[in-house]
């Protein structure tokens, strides 16, 4: 699975930890351990109106990009159910060419 | 007469084997979990175990996507304290864990005896069915209350303030009810060719990232912004949306219809509004326009604390928008004079034209309409007048089938105008949830001979108050259809657990209710009830099963068709066949027929020196991720999300009371107290705090003498009063004056501290 990872457009990330449930469920973690914990940062005022406020998901140790579901030609369950759709699953040269020219995205290579 | 439905290919049967699992396509609808019904796969494996639930893609509603609690599902329907069977206790038992486990026949024999008896010695209005939040519940206990023969129907709010308010103000002034079209509708959803992207949505007294109200997934606002859409947000909270929208309208809480009254001056005063649609379809335009002439921004600015060029360029956006939704939420309902907030922020999108049209505001197709509830005919005439708080509020006598909960209270503290013998409560947590004064809630309703309660887990309005209780099924463990609110479609809930002692609430009322009154309940099992309700699309419950979710036909501009009245005429279901500005139906219950702002009382301005002694602001009902009102404290890997109640504060404040993040503190007004712990964010104004509702802890001890599950420390409706609108609608959950200050030894032992 190594040419493979997630794409994600943090402008969009919602908070709502979809992805860190879902994780938990499919890999039978404890709510203390995940394969991706979402970050927060803010709000804080930057200047008049312009206020900083995102949320990120991280991909942990514990991430094996679901390789009992993709072998199955299943998404992995983060990215089926994150509410925001922000999450992309391929292979790291498309993703890494999709994100050429956005803003806000990260590419998780776990 | 049958409709033309239209449905949802599948690959496969709503049952199949995938792994040696076997998964059932079906609908989470519901407890536990909001009111929606996502479409969800459920695996469950040989021992009938649910293990796994996801979401269902081919499913239109939320195309795959779960939010956590339906995720979390399998630790609800597998936890060990889940209601396993019937019980009952002696009543002087009541508060303690001294519950007897009884057969289903037993406790239906127990029952029937003792209500029966209570029709023959007092008359059917002495007893009272009690709902909590109208998710799957009203279809269902309203008929069994009418058909029992009582008129008194109760949803455990103060005011009923929540849904209800908005829904019952826009039948009366529009004859139908308004939601955002975010092209719910349609089983081809966004790449619908009638659809329009909406140019802008008001985010208005909701946070639909985290709470999913009025059936409406909250995320489709997220699918819209990322199309495209702009948005505004109406919210005391700076959000998530609030920081991706073009204007943020930071509110004083309980000031909503002052700031609607604002915008309509602007854009009357503008004349910024569809001149043609008010011109064709509208009534009382002008009485409008006067009533909110002296609400110049400038004025609005002093009530609402959002600057008068916020307002006006809101007020400009949304008129000027092709296509303007206004996602509204219950914070709009849970304030005193909630029909005039709901009427004024309806003027907006009505006189804007954003009326049954693509991108705007849609009157929801349904199957069943059973907000107001089902089988009211079977209710005798008699009955009728005796419905409490008819003789209060005209509203209740002549538009309502609901009785006035505020007057139930009252009744059961005074035996007036008759003494109430019996309760059956389904699906509702008044004590730790919903009900104001807890304390007195429990007093009054622990004056009743006989309490039923229904539920899936012991809750601590059961723990003090039931003699009976009956172990309700989660949605994995029944078979149903989802009705409810927002927009219907033919979505069959299909059992995959099959196993157990529970029962689904359908059930045991289809049960319960053939023994009261055989005629009203004629089918012999839930399937046969379904199907009957089903009738106009043409397919029994188990054809429905393959070929769900099936939408039933919808067209925008039906006022211009002739779609909305019962004649058939063009226009709308209302006295002048018009979008009613000016209130007929209001004038004839002495309601005044115009949208108007009350102060809020506790406030800053209408209670002076209260405000002195209690210098914040508080909002209650800050929702919360995995936590469904007062349910999922016992799922770990929900209450692992949000551990502990919050109470949202400023910096500066903190600063200003020596309070410090993560401290323990006792919130605090004139009625009552509880316990917090405080969470800093720049989100607030400085002057306002808002926190959690529906707390307590099932792992603290249970029994009333022990503290029942930590209430008494928990409660913040300890703070909020049984006091409804003038109407006998809306109340004060959401504009309360507190102060703030640390517990310095800390009496319970808490879940997080002994982490
Ligand atoms: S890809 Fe699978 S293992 Fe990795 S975080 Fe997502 S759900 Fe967990
Ligand atoms: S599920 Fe998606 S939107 Fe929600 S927190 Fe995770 S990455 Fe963000
Ligand atoms: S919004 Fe969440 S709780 Fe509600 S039905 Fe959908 S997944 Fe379940």
């Amino acid at each position: 699975m190594t040419d493979y990872g997630i794409l994600v457009d943090y402008r969009w990330c919602s908070g709502c930890r979809a992805c860190e449930i879902a994780c938990q469920m499919e890999q039978g973690l404890p709510p203390q351990r995940s394969g991706v914990k979402v970050f927060e940062a803010g709000p804080w005022q930057i200047a008049g109106e312009r206020w900083q406020h995102d949320y990120a998901p991280d991909f942990l140790d514990e991430c094996d990009l679901c390789a009992k579901r993709t072998s199955r030609g299943k998404l992995p369950s983060c990215v089926q159910h994150c509410q925001a759709e922000i999450l992309e699953f391929g292979r790291i040269e498309e993703l890494s060419a999709r994100m050429s020219g956005k803003k806000k995205q990260i590419l998780i290579i776990p | 007469m049958e409709r033309e439905y239209l449905l949802v290919e599948h690959e496969k049967p709503y049952s199949y084997c995938e792994d040696g699992l076997t998964v059932t396509r079906t609908s989470a609808w519901s407890g536990p979990g909001c009111h929606l019904g996502c479409g969800v796969l459920m695996y469950t494996d040989e021992l009938d175990r649910l293990v796994k639930v996801e979401g269902d893609p081919e499913n239109p509603f939320n195309q795959g996507r779960l939010c956590v609690r339906c995720l979390a599902l399998p630790e609800v329907v597998n936890h060990a304290d889940k209601l396993a069977h019937p019980m009952k206790r002696a009543r002087e038992d009541r508060g303690k864990d001294k519950w007897e486990r009884i057969s289903w026949d037993a406790a239906y024999d127990l029952i029937v005896e003792r209500f029966n008896a209570f029709k023959a010695e007092s008359g059917p209005e002495s007893v009272t069915f009690w709902q909590g939040t109208g998710r799957d519940i009203s279809t269902w206990i309203t008929r069994l209350c009418w058909s029992y023969g009582s008129p008194n129907y109760v949803v455990a709010l103060s005011g009923t303030a929540c849904y209800a308010p908005r829904v019952a103000g826009c039948r009366m002034s529009s004859g139908a009810f308004w939601l955002g079209d975010f092209s719910q509708q349609f089983p081809d959803r966004y790449d619908n060719p009638q659809w329009k992207l909406p140019e802008l949505i008001l985010i208005w007294g909701n946070n639909p990232v985290i709470t999913n109200s009025d059936g409406m997934y909250g995320h489709w606002v997220v699918d819209c912004l990322k199309r495209g859409s702009k948005a505004i947000t109406v919210d005391p909270r700076r959000t998530w949306l609030a920081n991706r929208s073009e204007l943020f309208l930071q509110i004083r809480p309980g000031t909503d219809a002052a700031l609607a009254l604002g915008m309509l001056n602007v854009i009357i005063s503008e004349e910024i509004y569809d001149r043609e649609f008010v011109e064709y379809w509208c009534y009382g335009f002008d009485e409008l326009a006067e009533r909110v002439a002296d609400f110049t921004p400038e004025k609005t600015e002093q009530i609402t604390w959002i600057p008068a060029d916020t307002i006006r360029a809101a007020a400009r956006m949304f008129a000027k928008a092709d296509g303007a939704i206004v996602q509204w939420g219950v914070a709009v309902d849970m304030t005193k004079e909630t029909l005039p907030a709901g009427q004024a922020i309806s003027a907006l999108f009505e006189i804007t034209g954003n009326i049954d049209n693509p991108g705007g505001m849609i009157a929801p197709p349904s199957i069943l309409f059973s907000t107001g509830g089902w089988g009211h005919e079977f209710l005798e005439k008699d009955a009728r007048k005796k419905k409490i708080g008819d003789a209060e509020y005209p509203l209740y006598r002549g538009a309502m089938q609901i009785a006035s909960t505020d007057e139930c209270i009252k009744t059961l503290e005074t035996d007036r105008p008759y003494p109430l013998k019996g309760a059956w409560l389904q699906a509702v947590n008044p004590l730790a949830c919903t009900g104001p004064d807890p304390k007195r809630t429990l007093a009054a309703l622990n004056r009743l001979e006989f309490i039923v309660c229904v539920d899936l887990f012991m809750t601590p309005t059961a723990m003090a108050l039931a003699d009976v209780i009956l172990p309700a099924a989660t949605c994995a463990e029944r078979d149903g259809i989802r009705l409810g609110d927002g927009t219907q479609r033919g979505e069959t809930i299909n059992r995959a657990v099959q196993g157990g002692d529970c029962r689904s609430d359908m059930q045991i009322n289809l049960e319960i209710g053939k023994r009261f009154n055989p005629e009203a309940w004629p089918w012999e099992n839930v399937e046969e009830m379904y199907t009957d309700i089903l009738r106009e699309t043409g397919l029994t419950f188990s054809a429905m099963r393959e070929q769900a979710p099936a939408y039933p036909p919808f067209e925008y501009h039906k006022h211009e068709k002739g779609l909305l009245r019962s004649d058939g005429q063009v226009g709308f279901q209302t006295r002048t066949g018009r979008i009613e500005l000016y209130s007929t139906v209001y004038q004839a219950l002495e309601q005044d027929p115009l949208p108007y702002f009350e102060e809020p009382v506790p406030s800053p301005y209408s209670t002076p020196e209260l405000y002195e002694q209690y210098p914040l602001v508080l909002t209650t009902g800050a929702r919360q991720l995995g936590l469904f009102h007062s349910e999922h404290r016992q799922i770990p890997h929900l209450r692992a999300l949000h551990p502990e109640p919050l109470i949202y504060l400023h910096p500066e404040a903190a600063t200003r009371y020596g309070l410090t993040e993560g401290c323990w503190v006792w919130v605090e007004n004139e009625k009552g107290r509880a316990k917090r712990k405080l969470s800093l964010t720049n989100a607030l104004d400085p002057r306002v705090c808002s926190t959690d509702h529906g707390w307590w802890y099932p792992e603290a001890p249970a029994e009333l003498d022990e503290g029942l599950y930590g209430l008494w420390d928990l409660a913040i409706n300890q703070l909020i009063t049984w006091q409804p609108g003038k109407s006998g609608m809306g109340s004060n959950y959401k504009t309360l004056l507190c102060k703030v200050y640390p517990v310095e030894a800390p009496t319970a032992q808490t879940k997080g501290e002994q982490k």
